[in-house]
This record gives C-alpha cells, sequence and structure tokens, in this order.
C-alpha cells in the first residue's frame, strides 16, 4: 500500500489529468442516470470532439515550442469555405478537394510561422491578425452566407462508420478492432519494460504492472464494444488515432520531436546545440496550419456546410485542452496523449452538462473554473520542484 | 567627526558555501578618490552591494559609519537618502524615457502623484550642466550614445543629492575620449567636495585619478596604498592583486602538441546592438591539435565574444575574418556549420545557455550528436541510453541514473552533462568558456583532467577563464585580451599573474612582449 501511495504521489502529474477524467465520467453517469455511457452517446462525444481533439494536437507542439495560436478557429472556417466551393460550386472531386484545402492550411501556417520564426514577432500579435484576417477571408468568400450540401462521400468523413461483416447486431470489426489494439498495447509495454529493468531503470512493481495492463485492456475493450452496440467504429475515430499515433512518435521518436521540446525547454541553449530553432518554429506552425485544415474539414462534414461563423471559439477550446492535459505556459513541456485527454475532460463536461440540461451561461462558466483549476493545480506541482535557485 | 567619511569595518559577507568577504575594512577620507582593485571575484561588488543595502543590515557581519554615524541599511533607497549611490556597469537607465524622467526616475518632481513637468525640465537642465552634458533633456535616452548616458546616469546620482559616489567599471564600456571626459568629471566633483569610490580594471586611469587605493584579494584586504608619495605604479598595484600560492590544484600532463589545427584571422566583430561598436578589433591567433590554449582577460575584454562569433557566428555582426581548420579555409556561418565543421563550444553560463534544465541527462546529453544516433529520423533509444551511460560512467556524473532532470543536479555534474553532450558529437575543436565557474575545487580538479583527456586526443583545446591560476595551471600557451584586442601572447614557461594582469590592463594593441 505504501509502495502504491508513493507511486501514485510520483505520477501525479502523469495520471492527475486521466484520474480527473475518470472521476468527471462516473460523476456525469451518476447525476445523468446512466445516460453518459450509453453507446449512441459515447460514439456522439467522438464525434462532437473530433475537430478540437485533431486541433489540440497541433496546438499542444505550438504550446512546446513556447507559442501560441489563437487563429485556429478562423483558418478552419476559411478552410471549409474553400472546401465547400471547391467541391459544391466548382464541382471538384472530394478527394482533390481535401488535398487542396490541406495545401491551403499548410500555406496559411507557412505565413504565419514566418512571421513568428524568422521576423520574431510575437505568435500572440501574429496569431491575433491571422485570427481576424481569415476570419475576414471567409465572410468574403463565403459572401455571408452558407454553402451546403456537400457531397456524400465527402459527408462520409464525420458521419461515416466503417463498414461491419455480417449484419448482425453487435459489430464485429470494432469488437476485434478492440482486441488487436489490446495485444498490441501489451506486447509494446512489455518490450519497454524489459529495456527499462536490462538499463537499471526503476519500474513498478510485477503485480501493479498486471493490474495496470488488466484495467486498460478493459478500458479498451469496454469502449469498442460500446461502439459496436451502436454503430461500430466511426471513420473519425480511426483517422483521430491515426494522429494520435503517429504525432505521440514524432514527439517521442524522432528528431524533430526532440527538437521542438529542446526548443520550447531553452531557446538559446538549443540554439547553441545546434538546433535550428528557427526552422523548427516555421514549420510547427505550418503543422498548426494543415491541422487547422483537417479539423476544418471534419467540421463542414458534419455539419454539411460551410458557414461563415463556423470554428467560433475552437481555438480557446483547443489551448484549454492542452493546458489541462499538463502543457506549461513557459513551453517545453506538454505530450499529445495530454492533450487528447485534456480535450476529453472537456468534451466530457460539455456533454454531460448538456444532458443535464444545465445552461450555456453555466456551462462556460463551470468550463472556466476548470481550466484554471488545471493550471493552477500544475503550478502547484512544479513548485514543489525548483530547479532554478 | 573623523577624517573619514566612510567606514567600513570588520564586514564579512557569507554565501551559502562561500565566504565572499572576510573582514573586509574600508576607510575613505571626505573628498577623496579611492580606488577598489581586485580580480574578478576578489570581492569588490559584494562589498559594495553591502555598502548600498543591496544586502541589507543582518546579512552581513561588521559595522558601517558614515561620517562618523553607524548605519544599518535596509535597502538601497535608505542609503540613497544619506546620498550614497552607486552606478553600476550596466546601466540603469529605460532607453524609451527621456533624460529628464530617466534623470528623476523614483524620484519624480510632483505633488500628490502629478508630475510637475516645468520643474522636471528645469531640473533636469541645471543637472545637466553640471556633468557638461548638451542634450535636450526631452531626449530619449536610447538616443545617446553610451559615453553621454553614464553622464545622464551621474547626473541622476547628484539629483539625489550625492555624498559618495561609487563608480562600477564606468569606462569598461567607453571609448578613450569618453572615458577622459569622466576622469575630468571625477575631478571635478572631488573639488566640490564630492567623494568618490572608484571600481576598475584599467588600472592607468586608477592611477592617475585616485588618492588612494584599497585592493581586495580572495574576499581580504590586502592593502591600502596612498597615491600622494608617488611611489606606487601600476606593477606595484599587479602585485598586490595577485600575490598568492599556487597549490598543486592541477593534475600532471605531458602535452604531445602536434599540427596547428585551428587558425583565426584578423577576426573582427561589431556590437549586435550598436553597429558602429567594434567589439572585436584584428584577432589573431592559432591552436594545435593536443594543445590547450588560453585566453585571459577581464570582464568586457571580448573573450566570449571572440569564442561565440567563431562558434556560427551566435554573436556579434558584421563579422569579417578568416577561419582555417587544418590548413584549408572554413565558413562557420551557422552554429550547424559550426558543429558539422568539428566545432564545440562550452559556454559560461550553463544554467541559461548550456542545459535544458526541464529535460534529463540522457536528452541533454543527446541533444546536438541526434542525428547519429538516428536511422533515418526515428532515435535509437538503445543506442540513446548506452551513450548516455557510457559517458556518465566516463565522466563520472554523480547520479541514481540518466534519467535525473539536470536541474536538480550540482554546478559540478551539470557540467560534465555540458561536457559529455559536446564529447559525445565528437569536435576537433573545443572552445570552452569559464569551464569551471561555479564549482567545488574537487569537481574543478575532475573536470580538468577532461580537459587534459580531450587535449591528449589530438583535440585543439581554447580555454577561456577569469581564473589565472586556473590558466597558469592548465594550459600550455595563452592569450591575453583587454578591450577587443589580443595584447600579449605567453608561453606556459614565461606566464606568470604579473605578467597576464599586465597585458589584462594594457590598453592598445602590441604583440608578443616579453616579460618586463
Amino acid at each position: 500500500m505504501e509502495t502504491l501511495v508513493k507511486m501514485f504521489k510520483n505520477n501525479i502529474r502523469q495520471y492527475g489529468m486521466i484520474i480527473a477524467l475518470v472521476v468527471i465520467m462516473i460523476l456525469f453517469e451518476i447525476i445523468t442516470g446512466g445516460l453518459l455511457l450509453k453507446p449512441i452517446n459515447i460514439t456522439n462525444l467522438i464525434l462532437q470532439n473530433s475537430y478540437i481533439l485533431v486541433l489540440a494536437i497541433g496546438m499542444v507542439l505550438v504550446i512546446i515550442t513556447g507559442h501560441i495560436d489563437l487563429s485556429v478557429g478562423s483558418i478552419a472556417a476559411f478552410v471549409g469555405a474553400v472546401a465547400a466551393i471547391m467541391m459544391v460550386d466548382l464541382h471538384w472531386h472530394p478527394v482533390v478537394a481535401v488535398i487542396a484545402s490541406l495545401v491551403v492550411g499548410a500555406l496559411i501556417g507557412a505565413w504565419q510561422g514566418f512571421w513568428v520564426a524568422y521576423v520574431k514577432i510575437p505568435a500572440f500579435i501574429v496569431t491575433l491578425a491571422g485570427m481576424l484576417l481569415f476570419r475576414g477571408l471567409t465572410m468574403i468568400v463565403l459572401k455571408g452566407q452558407s454553402i451546403a450540401p456537400f457531397p456524400n462521400g465527402f459527408q462520409k468523413i464525420s458521419s461515416g462508420f466503417i463498414p461491419d461483416f455480417g449484419s448482425a447486431g453487435t459489430n464485429i470489426v470494432a469488437v476485434l478492432a478492440g482486441i488487436l489494439f489490446t495485444v498490441i498495447y501489451i506486447v509494446n509495454e512489455l518490450r519497454d519494460r524489459r529495456a527499462q529493468k536490462k538499463y537499471n531503470f526503476e519500474v513498478v512493481s510485477g503485480g501493479l504492472f498486471i493490474l495496470k495492463l488488466v484495467v486498460i485492456a478493459a478500458i479498451i475493450n469496454a469502449f469498442t464494444f460500446m461502439l459496436a452496440i451502436y454503430a461500430g467504429l466511426p471513420n473519425i475515430l480511426i483517422l483521430l488515432l491515426v494522429l494520435i499515433i503517429i504525432y505521440s512518435f514524432v514527439m517521442n521518436k524522432t528528431v524533430m520531436g526532440r527538437h521542438i521540446y529542446a526548443l520550447g525547454g531553452n531557446e538559446k541553449a538549443a540554439d547553441l546545440s545546434g538546433v535550428k530553432t528557427k526552422k523548427v518554429t516555421f514549420w510547427v506552425f505550418v503543422n498548426m496550419g494543415v491541422l487547422a485544415a483537417i479539423s476544418g474539414l471534419i467540421f463542414a462534414a458534419r455539419l454539411n456546410a460551410a458557414t461563415p461563423r463556423a470554428g467560433t471559439n475552437f481555438e480557446l477550446d483547443a489551448i484549454a485542452a492542452s493546458f489541462i492535459g499538463g502543457a506549461s505556459a513557459t513551453g517545453g513541456i506538454g505530450t499529445v496523449f495530454g492533450a487528447i485527454i485534456g480535450g476529453l475532460v472537456m468534451g466530457v463536461l460539455n456533454n454531460g452538462m448538456s444532458l443535464i440540461g444545465l445552461g450555456v451561461d453555466w456551462q462556460q462558466g463551470i468550463k472556466g473554473l476548470v481550466l484554471l483549476a488545471a493550471v493552477a493545480f500544475d503550478i502547484y506541482n512544479k513548485k514543489k520542484v525548483t530547479f532554478l535557485k | 567627526m573623523s577624517e573619514y567619511i566612510l567606514e567600513m569595518r570588520n564586514i564579512t559577507k557569507e554565501f551559502p558555501g562561500v565566504k565572499a568577504l572576510s573582514n573586509v575594512n574600508l576607510k575613505i577620507r571626505e573628498g577623496e578618490i579611492h580606488s577598489l582593485c581586485g580580480e574578478n571575484g576578489a570581492g569588490k561588488s559584494t562589498l559594495m552591494k553591502v555598502l548600498s543595502g543591496v544586502y541589507p543590515h543582518g546579512t552581513y557581519d561588521g559595522e558601517i559609519l558614515f561620517k562618523g554615524k553607524t548605519c544599518e541599511f535596509k535597502n538601497i533607497k535608505h542609503s540613497e537618502e544619506l546620498g550614497i549611490v552607486i552606478i553600476h556597469q550596466e546601466l540603469a537607465l529605460i532607453p524609451y524615457l527621456s533624460i529628464a524622467e530617466n534623470i528623476f526616475l523614483g524620484n519624480e518632481r510632483s505633488s500628490r502623484g502629478i508630475m510637475n513637468w516645468n520643474e522636471t525640465i528645469t531640473g533636469a537642465r541645471e543637472l545637466l550642466d553640471k556633468v557638461g552634458l548638451k542634450e535636450n533633456p526631452n531626449t530619449p535616452v536610447g538616443n545617446i550614445g553610451v559615453g553621454k548616458q553614464q553622464l545622464v546616469e551621474i547626473a541622476k546620482a547628484l539629483s539625489k543629492k550625492v555624498k559618495l559616489l561609487i563608480l562600477d567599471e564606468p569606462t569598461a564600456a567607453l571609448n578613450e575620449d569618453d572615458s577622459e571626459n569622466l576622469l575630468q568629471l571625477m575631478l571635478e566633483f572631488k573639488r566640490q567636495g564630492i567623494s568618490c569610490i572608484l571600481i576598475s580594471h584599467k588600472l592607468n586611469e586608477v592611477s592617475k585619478v585616485s588618492d588612494s587605493i584599497t585592493i581586495l584579494r580572495d574576499g581580504q584586504t590586502i592593502e591600502t596604498l596612498d597615491m600622494k608619495g608617488g611611489d606606487v605604479n601600476e606593477d606595484r598595484i599587479i602585485r598586490g592583486m595577485v600575490g598568492r600560492d599556487l597549490t598543486n590544484r592541477y593534475p600532471e600532463r605531458t602535452p604531445k602538441i602536434g599540427d596547428t589545427i585551428l587558425e583565426v584571422k584578423d577576426w573582427t566583430v561589431y556590437d549586435e546592438q550598436r553597429s558602429d561598436r567594434k567589439m572585436l578589433d584584428q584577432v589573431n591567433l592559432h591552436i594545435r591539435r593536443g594543445e590547450i590554449v588560453g585566453i585571459a582577460g577581464l570582464m568586457g575584454a571580448g573573450r566570449t565574444e571572440l569564442a561565440m562569433s567563431i562558434f556560427g557566428k551566435a554573436y556579434g555582426r558584421n563579422i569579417s575574418g578568416t577561419l582555417i581548420k587544418d590548413g584549408k579555409p572554413i565558413q562557420n556561418n551557422t552554429i550547424t556549420q559550426a558543429i558539422d565543421n568539428g566545432f564545440a563550444y562550452v559556454t559560461e553560463d550553463r544554467k541559461h545557455y548550456g542545459l535544458i534544465l526541464i529535460d534529463d541527462i540522457k536528452r541533454n546529453i543527446s541533444l546536438t550528436g541526434l542525428p547519429k544516433l538516428a536511422k533515418g529520423t526515428v532515435i535509437d533509444d538503445k543506442q540513446e541510453v548506452l551513450v548516455a551511460e557510457e559517458m556518465r560512467q566516463k565522466l563520472k556524473i554523480k547520479t541514481p541514473n540518466i534519467l535525473q532532470k539536470t536541474g536538480n543536479l550540482s554546478g559540478g555534474n551539470q557540467q560534465k552533462v555540458v561536457l559529455s553532450k559536446w564529447i559525445f558529437s565528437e569536435p576537433d575543436i573545443l572552445i570552452l568558456d569559464e569551464p569551471t565557474r561555479g564549482i567545488d575545487v574537487g569537481a574543478k580538479y575532475e573536470i580538468y583532467t577532461i580537459i587534459n583527456q580531450l587535449a591528449d586526443e589530438g583535440k585543439g583545446v581554447l580555454v577561456i577563464s577569469s581564473e589565472l591560476p586556473e590558466i597558469l595551471g592548465i594550459c600550455d600557451r595563452i592569450y591575453v585580451m583587454n578591450a577587443g584586442r589580443i595584447t600579449g601572447e605567453v608561453s606556459r614557461e614565461e606566464a606568470s599573474q604579473e605578467t597576464l594582469m599586465r597585458y589584462m590592463t594594457k590598453t592598445g594593441g602590441a604583440k608578443h612582449g616579453n616579460v618586463g
């Protein structure tokens, strides 16, 4: 028991938000009388939050480098509008239009990255300008009106499900995917543990390790089973998983990822160690532009329309998700996984409060307090470990 | 009433683990210019911080008597009320505010919080007249030169009814004309009865204006010299500043010196902010394989600027000159290029420029050499752990494991992590800037041993250090810099603290002098 308490204390930063997420879910499950974890609501949760989660992935990278991006909501709206014009007005094939939209996102990111990285204008100002600029452009290209409807294939991005084998009640693909994912996860954990032991790093005791594997395997399979009962795996979930895996891999295992953390941790030291700080900053913003474009496409597909007010306040949700997920406002600290957890905390709060019929006014206020509490908790944790005298 | 305006008696100031001042005594006569001399770290600045109340009463032992009365300063404001004003080396002016606003900053001419602009401007004009500065008081301070800014600082001091003016390295950033002006102004103040304490590394200036000189060394008062007799010269002052024994604090080594690995020719660099200011002027030097070359110099001599400008132009602008490595001219236009050319630079400020304190030892060590650990772009984790482990053992980094955050390590171990990082990048030329600053004696010995090993592997090593015994203890050949120029080159055999100190305080650019 003592070791458990100690482990909990050591890992509170790492697991704190997961625990908070679980507590919030249980809380709303009870208050809503079991509505929250109904299969249909779980599926809805994913569909409702996917575009914010995609933004959060890009945003946490920007925040790790020590910057901020206020323009992503406007970029998402603008790209959605451009995609609508290409597909609805010009009748381009959806695949061509999607690729063109991502290029537009990348160019917008490059535009902002240029000002931040090479001209050294604070990102707050550059992206505040971008927020106004691209919102304005959205209204101009849409002439103040909505464009709809999108071709069927495009809508499927947000509303479609992975096709199943049979036609029976429970979706077999989803169940199998859950099992496959569990196996990959366990193999990975075992491999890591073996490596850690080999190099004499501290590892948790065998019993706790197995407990952790069992709990996570149970959660994964319960989740996929829930999806299976309703309609199966949403396309968007697959896209999200692919993005999370790719970006976690890039941040943890590649030179680029290391350089992003080093740059955020101490820009001057990174520079003097041979990290091309300007180039890295530039590409982080290009990446943000592409992810904002993806987010904009998902949102447009879900709404089945491009509207002038799309994406309003998305940037704030994405920033909040990153900070709730443990990113540091001074840079150098944060994880993609954390940002996703942060995004889910916000998403579950939104969803839960809507289910119990709480007004938007109360929802906003409570979300604000949660953000403040999460960051205060983070700072409190850091104060216990002082680096600089 | 004594003849002394200020007496500091038996001042002792301790920092955790270090005795910065030990029973220091300082007596300043009414209306004299009294200089304070000593090496970097001798305790001059600490003593002045005690005097001005930066270190408040109670944090030190000893007593301060000003005009015969015991003083217990709580803060700077308190000491300024009595007329003790200190002007620091880095000017404390706000560039966007006007001259007049700067002069009365914190001491505004106002009534009930409302500024009285007429009084501010006329008051500023009077003070500018006194210091002989002909500028419009409404000019922003950032628009006038450093020499004039220095005068604004002095005008600001005068506005506080100064009785004792302390100038810390006032001429370090000034050209010769501006320096001369400032010294004349000090003599003028003396005639008006204002006492001055001058801290300066420029001994020619010190001996020119001082009435007496107090020498500090290792936190102790060594002696007070009276300049009136005229028998005290610069050599006499230098002897007082350096006279200390060298025990065997440096590992033995027989150098195996090979061919020239790096030549720096006519290296001239201008200031990053002020492009008209030459920071380095026609610097020439060379390093051979297996050789440890030292660069001695006082603060502001341009040593770090030299190192950083060579290391991928990390400092300065309008850099001209050539770098020749192994007989071939090379370009170090970016830091990456410098690293690819086999350069490594260990910075003097490891916390801010050397380490990522929130990252662990492993990640700090691998940062520069990451491409070597990667297959394509994916980092080989196992290889990374092995490398970090190897460095930990080789350099004896004291830590439970390599996942410790570098921010939690001691200074010596932090420095070893920085060295590991650069050793892993396999450089040919290492530039070490103050490699043992803030490190305890035991760890210093280990760092010297590492430096020796690197030289013995046939690398060229350039060591910048403000500690003369260290330079003398580990270097095979020493360049001395002052005011952006190489003022001397001495071999290990002919080097002594006196020789170095003479070149360090020498203005002008003669080279290859002999021991005199």
